[in-house]
């Protein structure tokens, strides 16, 4: 069975032709347990979310903030597996029918086996990955297999990208272009600066042919409305895992999850 | 003039362009440090072909640091290694008390001309902590040292030293509180603030340039000894002993020894409590290859790629990890890894200071103990040089709660029981 980048690809062209940015919502597998990690990637996506992310935790997240390092604490300290990961794919895919990606370091993904976790990804009716540590030097080997298998590669640019290096990562990704609006690791902040609308553009300019959304930092429906602006999408983590991490019980938490993918849903409609 | 003391590899083999031991090394950095990465490349490029670099980093290695440092035999001690003849490279005599300094000095220059006023860095120890802070306060940069909560504790006298020096000591509570979890705080201080920020990296791992660049800083320690057992042995020595925590002091002595094929290169690593009871960090011993801190290893790791959390009596050792040029070296054969418990390394720490008058860091005793082993292998006609990478000062409070040196808490609390029965008796 092949990876759903078709899927993925055709969905965020759906929202352009509306007009509108596309929603693009993060959340860890496993936590709080891997069933309430299924269940809030399914909230998200009833929300308003177009596109999920789900995290496979890692013990040293070297670019996230506090509030994903708790999360992927709980889920560790909960005994999560690469297996249940891709069974949050698998059910989170099969109850929507709309595209799920899995964000991680590469070191679970080099230890497990490129091949191996490829097509057992494709198998799960996912449709690609996000490695923020996995350069465009050293990714000859997992772009082999994701193609191979229909999946996405999701490159991060940043605002110190210059411009030949956004060219070759342009060049090298699929699926779409992940922009980090700030130099920082994720979390909520107080406001997206212009060095995001900067690199969008710079982005644009290699021509390439990817959207190009906006992540780090957004956090509420005014964020998202400002980024849908000059964005094709708005990647938003960190708040929904705070509003999980602040819930009483996790039934709680999904229902915060749904609420806040509904607000930043007519966010991204322009109408925050 | 050639350079006295700066003297990068004049082979240049290894790493390739890309950073690339073999199969180890290579950049996985996330795209918001490639520019920060690349420009440490660039200038210590530019840095290593200039004069001027070269002559000032000898102007402080030689009057600020104290190069070259002695090579001390050690013929009470050598009793106990089976009669071979010991020779300590005393790194332990530079200024802050250890090898780090070498490397910190350079990178210091260096954040200079990239015209970068803040310093972060790492610690477990403390030692390279207090040697960054050193050179921060000697060059007026801003220095924020990243520690495991669990290192502030057990090496608080090199905490106050930092603070001493104006640096900004930060206990990062996060994973098991040690040396990994130091670094990955000051990787996300150095995305945030990676304009006006230089990670000073302490040891020869991380991502290209810097176990390269950190190694060529510290190839000082290997070329003097080499030197000087020449001058006072008349000979090579039998083997190249130092202890193995991310691999910096090691790979210093080692490295002007590697094309020495009669001289076995030989690291300490920290079994902790026995490599078999899974308290350990001894990573060449027990690791698989893997990816930590930005370069391919050996790693601690879990059949699913997360890292374990390793142990080690010696704060400078406890890491998951090791650097790349050290896992081509094992892989290569031409270096020899083995592993050395708490209690072995604490007994040769005991030993040296009885037989010699050296106090030596807990780290260095790893190396001490590994060349008991070798110096009985070797026998009588052995002749081996040893790493004293660092003083031991910073260590007696763990060392005197291991040998029971101090006046105990129980005996305190004992005898003021029994003055307060006794006052009480009085009143009464």
């Amino acid at each position: 069975m092949s990876g759903t980048i078709q899927l993925l690809t055709d969905t965020l062209a759906a929202a352009r032709a509306e007009g509108r940015s596309a929603l693009i919502a993060y959340l860890p597998a496993g936590f709080p347990t891997v069933d309430g990690g299924i269940e809030a990637v399914k909230a998200a996506f009833d929300g308003g979310a177009d596109v999920v992310e789900v995290g496979l935790p890692h013990s040293d997240p070297v670019l996230d903030g506090p509030v994903i390092q708790t999360a992927d604490d709980i889920a560790l300290r909960g005994g999560v597996r690469i297996a249940d990961v891709l069974r949050t794919v698998r059910e989170a895919h099969a109850a929507t029918g709309k595209p799920v990606l899995v964000m991680t370091y590469w070191n679970p993904i080099d230890r497990y086996g490129v091949e191996r976790f490829t097509a057992e990804l494709a198998e799960a009716g996912g449709a690609g990955c996000i490695l923020p540590d996995l350069p465009v030097q050293e990714s000859a080997l997992w772009r082999e297999h994701a193609e191979k298998h229909g999946l996405a590669t999701v490159f991060v640019v940043a605002p110190s990208s210059r411009d030949e290096r956004l060219a070759e990562i342009t060049a090298a990704g699929s699926g779409f272009v992940y922009a980090a609006s700030l130099m920082g690791v994720t979390g909520t902040r107080a406001s997206v600066g212009a060095q995001a609308r900067d690199l969008v553009r710079r982005t644009r300019d290699t021509g390439t042919g990817l959207p190009v959304c906006v992540g780090l930092g957004v956090s509420d429906p005014a964020q998202a409305a400002e980024v849908a602006g000059f964005a094709d999408g708005v990647i938003v983590g960190s708040a929904f895992v705070k509003r999980m991490l602040d819930a009483p019980d996790a039934a709680t938490g999904v229902a915060e999850v749904r609420a806040l993918a509904a607000d930043l849903a007519r966010g991204v409609r322009g109408q925050a | 003039m050639p350079s006295e003391f700066f003297i990068p590899d004049p082979e240049g083999r290894v790493p390739t362009a890309e950073g690339y031991f073999g199969a180890f090394g290579g950049k996985f950095i996330p795209e918001a440090l490639v520019a920060a990465v690349d420009e440490v490349a660039v200038e210590y490029d530019k840095a290593k072909a200039d004069p001027e670099f070269a002559r000032e980093l000898d102007d402080l290695l030689a009057h600020y640091t104290g190069r070259p440092s002695a090579l001390t035999e050690v013929p009470r001690f050598a009793e106990h290694a089976g009669g071979a003849r010991v020779f300590l490279k005393r790194e332990d005599l530079n200024h802050t008390g250890s090898h780090k300094i070498n490397n910190v000095l350079g990178q210091a220059l260096l954040t200079k001309r990239m015209g970068k006023t803040r310093v972060i860095a790492e610690t477990g120890a403390g030692q390279h902590g207090v040697a960054t802070a050193t050179a921060c306060a000697l060059f007026g940069l801003d220095c924020t040292i990243y520690m495991g909560e669990i290192d502030t504790r057990r090496q608080a006298l090199n905490v106050a030293r930092m603070r001493m020096l104006g640096a900004e000591v930060v206990a990062v509570k996060s994973g098991s509180r040690t040396l990994k979890d130091a670094i990955n705080e000051a990787f996300r201080d150095w995305v945030a603030n990676v304009d006006r920020t230089h990670y000073l990296f302490g040891t020869v791992a991380g991502p290209h340039p810097f176990p390269a660049m950190v190694r060529d800083f510290h190839r000082v320690i290997g070329v003097e000894a080499r030197r000087q057992i020449l001058e006072r042995a008349g000979r090579l020595p039998d083997a190249a002993v130092a202890c193995v925590g991310g691999g910096s002091n090691a790979i210093g002595l080692f490295h002007a020894f590697i094309p020495d094929a009669g001289v076995r290169l030989i690291g300490c690593e920290p079994a902790g409590h026995g490599v078999e009871t899974g308290e350990h960090a001894a990573t060449l011993t027990a690791g698989e290859p893997g990816i930590l801190h930005g370069s391919r290893s050996y790693v601690l790791q879990d059949d699913e790629g997360q890292i374990t959390e390793p142990y080690s009596i010696s704060a400078g050792l406890d890491y998951p990890g090791i650097g790349p040029e050290h896992s081509y070296l094992k892989d290569s054969g031409r270096g020899e890894y083995r592993a050395v418990t708490d209690d072995a390394a604490m007994q040769a720490l005991r030993l040296l200071s009885r037989t010699e008058g050296i106090i030596p860091a807990i780290e260095s005793a790893h190396a001490l103990a590994g060349a008991l082993e070798v110096g009985r292998e070797l026998g009588a006609d052995g002749l081996i040089v040893v790493n004293l990478s660092g003083r031991g000062d910073k260590d007696m409070d763990t060392a005197a709660r291991y040998f029971g040196l101090y006046d105990t808490d129980a005996t305190v609390a004992a005898d003021a029981d029994t003055e307060a029965a006794e006052i009480e008796g009085d009143a009464q």
